[in-house]
């Protein structure tokens, strides 16, 4: 594969920290950011965990320079933004060469909530400012025009592999010439509809998820954002910056079983993580750790197990699931994972699947338990399904 | 390279599914609300599917399955969906119900069928299609940019692509746009459709037309640079002006329902006759999706419908140009064969 993208810059924000350096941190010390909910205002508070960020709609917009009354997705995605082209020393004057590809699931909806209340009984009732910024797209957007990228926006959402797709619309983007930089990631708030339609499901955890686990009970929902700054190596050399981190491989397929379950022997799953192993033009041995999608729910864990023993069949490389650490952030999980698994390989280090007891009788291999340090990792895998059979899978390799 | 619109399908306020009732009749809303007139669903997927499935997933896997029934297509190399506001039906009924029983005693079939990409996920269930799939989600832009991922896909050598713009009017939403102001100059009604379209390299037996071009431009800072914007799009796809034959417009300028007649008064585009398409589909964040049908269905036939007066065959290129709150630019340049 010709013009890859380079890893140029990063940022995130999640229940474990804002910024790259506080979820190193809370990744290193096994630090889970999942508990009672503080913020979000639901009849399920201390029923059920979740995994916040920690800062109020003020902390964030005033970290960010945006007004606190705009949604928190948008709040939570230029924070990530911000950082992430602050950590790459991107500048204005690249902007006709770069493109900001951000994903989400539900847009303004945690203020759109708060409109329906009225609207619901009067269609003449609720405060208009509260559905503004409903479309997932006007997220995008108001990131966009506040960091002054104009050039190419676009917007993507499948359900939970969302940001995986935006990464790689990003890759194939510069891949083919059209940009030298692409912001790509994405970004979810904790919002009473998502929770709630979780919740109807039956599949959230009402203690700490344990992905991977004999005894797993489901998920925890999380929120955050992450985003990374793709470079050209045209790109690269404008910013000065080596980078010793590649997108060396991304597929996206689908599952075609059923609208939110995943199919027994995980036939998307597999597709996903065979077509990026492709386009890679590697080995599954090659592979040095997986970043599991491990919700932790009975159905995905079995599915993702399946398709990972029969693709690595023999020789399973070093795997966990870190929304043990965060939960499951629905659109950004796809990007917060792409971000720790290039901290993997700049680190050298492993970071574990926390609170797994019992490894699954079904599978023939169990996910990390301890920080593994001093590790040579040349090759990580990414996954992100997805509602509506939705799979895709990121391969990340030194450069 | 070039790339092929091998076949359509379009469900909208008019007779889009059939070429031939399209070009003889035409259908006006009174009330400021263009609906799409629905086929008989039970013709595409079994009944027990589709009683499941709410109106704009119907109208998408339809649309889909007569794109793919009319380029003699089973299974696409990638089906991408492209939808601004998703799927508002189910979200407003789980908020709904959600609000009213104070977060309990959900059932969850709303939720599940809110997520922006269950047009593309239902599409790809029926065809047990394991393909590439994707759900652009970007306002006006979002079909544009899919149109911009399929041309790479193709180019990378993975076609056909199945390619559609989605986007259904509710009640709730109709209620909510309005307050905004959108439709209360009466020249503009809201809308909604389904407009699938078959890319491929090669055209196949079946091809309507040729995609020749495409640009997108985010909040123009003058009409200057809408002008120039259009003249270098054509200049880079090496047309002149004067090489095309109609322009379909979401133009306001002279767009009520009252006057259909094509107009040829606009500064952009130079005198040439051009037509507001959304007087037909209604005004909706992705209606270029039906624009782009509209002019395929004209280039294969060299003919516009009889109540499209003073433009004449040969109609060689058609240039479409979507503009959105006067942030959201795209041009479109579809070509005859």
């Amino acid at each position: 594969m010709s013009n890859h993208s380079f890893i140029a810059g990063m940022g995130i924000v999640s229940a474990i920290g804002n910024g790259l350096l506080a979820n190193l941190q809370s990744l290193s010390t096994q630090k889970a950011g999942i508990g009672e909910m503080k913020w979000l205002q639901s009849v399920h508070k201390g029923e059920l965990p979740v995994g916040e960020v920690k800062f109020s709609n003020e902390d964030l917009a005033s970290a960010c320079g945006m007004p606190a009354n705009l949604p928190r997705t948008a709040l939570l995605s230029c924070v990530a933004a911000y950082e992430a082209l602050l950590d790459a020393g991107w500048e204005k004057s690249f902007d006709s060469r770069t493109g900001f590809i951000s994903a989400n699931t539900v847009g303004g909806m945690d203020k759109t909530e708060n409109f329906f209340k009225e609207f619901s009984k009067d269609k003449a009732a609720g405060k208009l400012i509260d559905v503004v910024h409903h479309e997932c797209g006007a997220i995008t957007e108001l990131v966009a025009n506040h960091l002054g990228l104009r050039h190419f926006v676009s917007t993507v959402s499948t359900a939970c592999s969302s940001s995986a797709n935006a990464i790689f619309t990003g890759a194939r983007m510069i891949r083919a010439g059209l940009l030298d930089f692409a912001l790509v990631g994405g970004a979810d708030a904790l919002t009473r509809f998502t929770l709630n339609g979780f919740n109807t499901l039956l599949i959230l955890d009402k203690e700490l998820c344990k992905p991977f686990d004999e005894n797993r009970r489901g998920l925890n929902l999380g929120e955050g954002a992450a985003y990374l700054l793709l470079a050209s190596e045209t790109g690269l050399k404008q910013l000065g910056k080596k980078s010793s981190v590649i997108i060396r491989g991304y597929a996206n397929a689908n599952d075609a079983f059923h609208q939110t379950a995943s199919s027994p022997e995980g036939t998307g799953s597999l597709l996903a993580m065979k077509g990026a192993l492709e386009l890679a033009g590697i080995h599954p041995k090659e592979i040095d750790y997986i970043n599991l999608h491990g919700t932790g729910t009975q159905n995905n864990d079995i599915a993702e197990g399946t398709a990972i023993r029969i693709l690595f069949d023999g020789s399973f490389p070093k795997m966990s699931s870190t929304k043990s650490y965060t939960g499951h952030t629905l659109g950004a999980s796809g990007a917060i994972e792409a971000v720790y698994s290039v901290l993997t390989i700049q680190h050298g280090v492993i970071f574990p699947n926390l609170r797994l007891q019992t490894a699954m009788k079904e599978l023939p291999f169990q996910p990390v338990t301890q920080v593994l340090n001093n590790q040579k990792i040349r090759n990580v895998m990414s996954n992100s399904f997805g509602f509506g059979g939705n799979c895709s899978s990121l391969i990340f390799s030194a450069s | 390279m070039k790339i092929y619109i091998r076949s359509t399908g379009n469900i909208s306020p008019q007779h889009s599914l059939d070429t031939d009732a399209f070009f003889l009749s035409r259908e006006i809303t009174n009330n400021n609300y263009f609906k799409s007139i629905e086929p008989d669903y039970d013709e595409f997927v079994d009944s027990k599917t589709i009683r499941r499935m709410s109106r704009i997933v119907k109208m998408g896997v339809a649309a889909s399955m007569t794109c793919l029934r009319n380029g003699k297509i089973e299974n696409p190399a990638a089906i991408l969906t492209a939808t601004a506001y998703g799927c508002l039906e189910d979200s407003s009924s789980f908020l709904r119900r959600m609000i009213e029983f104070e977060e309990k005693l959900l059932s969850p079939t709303a939720f599940i069928q809110s997520t922006h990409n269950t047009v593309g996920a239902q599409v790809a269930l029926v065809l047990k299609c394991h393909n590439y799939n994707n759900t652009i989600v970007h306002r006006a832009f979002s079909f544009e940019n899919a149109l911009t991922e399929s041309i790479l896909l193709l180019k990378e050598g993975i076609g056909p692509v199945l390619v559609g713009a989605i986007d259904e009017i509710t009640d709730d939403s109709h209620a909510i746009l309005s307050r905004f102001g959108l439709y209360r100059n009466s020249s503009v009604s809201a809308g909604e459709g389904a407009a699938f379209f078959l890319l491929d390299k090669e055209p196949g037996k079946t091809a309507l037309a040729v995609l020749k071009g495409l640009h997108i431009f985010y909040m123009p800072e003058s009409e200057d640079i809408i002008e120039n914007s259009i003249l270098e799009f054509l200049n880079k796809n090496e047309t002149t002006m004067e090489q095309i034959d109609l322009i379909l417009s979401s133009h306001k300028g002279s767009f009520k329902n009252d006057e259909l007649n094509v107009q040829s008064s606009d500064s952009f585009y130079q005198g040439k006759p051009f037509f507001p398409f959304k007087s037909l589909c209604g005004d909706y964040p992705t209606s270029s999706g039906f624009a782009m049908w509209m002019a395929a269905v004209i280039l294969k036939e060299q003919m516009t419908p009889f109540w499209m007066e003073e433009s004449m065959p040969p109609y060689r290129n058609i240039l479409i140009h979507n503009c959105s709150n006067d942030t959201h630019h795209s041009l479109i340049l579809i070509s005859k064969l």
